[in-house]
């Protein structure tokens, strides 16, 4: 069996090999499961019209890994996260996402909802106050709408829960941001270029977000351009530049 | 989730950032007010002429607001909000069609403003039945919604989009504008307005089926 696709899988206490498509088809139940083996990508290009952006990209990330990715400005850092986002599919080379081979888009698509990434640009609604985003957010996610108080009172936000998202500081965006990851409790953590600019309790709130995606059998993968704002953050840190992960 | 309440939340949202922008109330309103009353000042003191071509005039007026509110509501979403949508598993058709049904809200709202305004200004003949053109007008504001968030979508992230979604919109708006005017002069007629439903029905349902078939290759090109 391809290298690849030998993700195992616990599940009630039960390890096994997974094979391609192996259950994922088959219900919700895919979301349960607790994974071994996060992500498992294989030598991933990616070309963006003339430019290849990723040329051959190994990677694997265990579960329970913080993984951190350093590079220059175009290196290929945010790139490489879309594609473990499973939003972007790469133009060769093959990935198992949480058991959902990229490109498989009923597979990808199934496996979204347990995967959160929060950038540079908090994707937040400029007319809506932080709640009325966040519960947005809650209610598309299927939790309860209340969910979104307590997460902006849990990064510090709670007396400015009713304040329009334009009217906050870049700061306070990038907190409401984080409570979003908070509240989802994602499986797998995509965080770009996420502590730049960050004071030291929004740092802290990043890193209880990754410590939890972590402890519940998950991982977080953060990309900067910065290796000292990931230092003592990571289990593992590899480096791109150009498009290749070098050593 | 089901697929109504990712649609009505949707649709919720739109309201919400509408009623803090109040761009339709505060600029949408009082530009279409203002273009039905340029027209009679314009054609001067041919009371007759004014008369026939006031319910032609509160639709055209109707279409190019139709199309402002839906691009409107697509220029708020950023990439990342595109990209945190799909990584909630959203299904892309609730989002066009919670789009689709806050547009419609906005646009009734809109034709309930300029319909009087269109009576005043143009002061045309009203048959006795007028209100039952009510049905047609409002089936071709859920039409016009449908195609201004569909004409959004295709074009989004386009720099071209605020000229191209205008071109896309006209030509698909022709029978919902036939439908919702020829109605009101089928019962100046002393006519029924049946035919004119069934076609507005029938624009909106080709509509939703082209938005069902078109919404996820459409999210998956804009990621």
């Amino acid at each position: 069996m391809d290298v690849l696709f030998q993700v195992f899988r616990m599940d009630s206490g039960r390890r096994r090999h997974l094979s391609p498509g192996d259950e994922l088809a088959s219900g919700p139940q895919a979301l349960d499961t607790r994974w071994v083996t996060i992500v498992e990508l294989r030598d991933i290009s990616v070309q963006i019209g003339a430019t290849l952006v990723l040329d051959g990209i190994d990677l694997s990330v265990p579960a329970g890994t913080r993984l951190g990715v350093i590079g220059p400005n175009g290196a290929g850092k945010t790139t490489l996260l879309g594609v473990v986002s499973t939003l972007l599919t790469p133009t060769r080379g093959n990935g198992v996402v949480l058991g959902a081979r990229l490109g498989a888009e009923q597979e990808t698509r199934r496996v979204r909802p347990l995967i959160a990434a929060s950038g540079h640009e908090p994707a937040l609604y400029d007319d809506l106050t932080l709640d009325e985003n966040l519960r947005h957010v809650a209610v598309l996610a299927g939790l309860a709408a209340d969910d979104a108080r307590a997460a902006l009172g849990a990064v510090g936000l709670g007396a400015a829960a009713d304040r329009r998202a334009s009217h906050c500081s870049n700061g306070m965006r990038r907190r409401a941001d984080l409570a979003r990851l908070w509240m989802c409790r994602p499986r797998l953590v995509l965080l770009d270029e996420a502590h730049a600019g960050l004071d030291s309790d929004a740092v802290a709130i990043v890193d209880a977000i990754t410590d939890r995606a972590v402890s519940d059998g998950g991982a977080a993968i953060m990309v900067s351009h910065d290796s000292t704002l990931l230092g003592g953050r990571v289990d593992r840190l590899v480096a791109i530049r150009d498009g290749r992960i070098t050593p | 989730m089901s697929f109504w309440r990712q649609a009505g939340e949707f649709a919720r949202r739109d309201l919400i950032a509408e009623r803090r922008a109040n761009e339709i109330v505060a600029i949408v309103v009082p530009f279409g007010a203002v273009a039905l009353m340029t027209l009679p000042l314009a054609l001067g003191i041919d009371s007759a002429v004014i008369a026939r071509v006031g319910p032609a005039m509160f639709w055209v007026v109707t279409l190019l607001f139709a199309m402002q509110i839906a691009l409107r509501h697509s220029a708020g979403d950023a990439p990342t909000h595109r990209r945190m949508i799909s990584l909630l598993g959203v299904d892309p058709l609730a989002r066009l069609a919670g789009r689709t049904v806050a547009s419609s809200i906005l646009l009734v709202a809109f034709m309930t403003v300029m319909f009087p305004l269109m009576v005043l200004f143009y002061n045309p003949e009203l048959p006795p039945l007028w209100p039952l053109a009510l049905i047609p007008a409002v089936l071709a504001a859920i039409g016009l919604a449908e195609i201004g968030t569909l004409a959004a979508e295709v074009t989004a992230g386009l720099r071209a989009r605020s000229t191209l979604a205008p071109l896309l919109v006209a030509p698909l708006a022709i029978p919902l504008l036939i439908g919702g005017s020829q109605a009101m002069e089928s019962l100046s007629r002393g006519g029924g307005i049946l035919p004119w439903v069934l076609l507005v029905t029938a624009t909106d349902l080709a509509l939703a089926v082209t938005a069902a078939v078109i919404a996820r290759p459409l999210e998956e090109a804009s990621r």
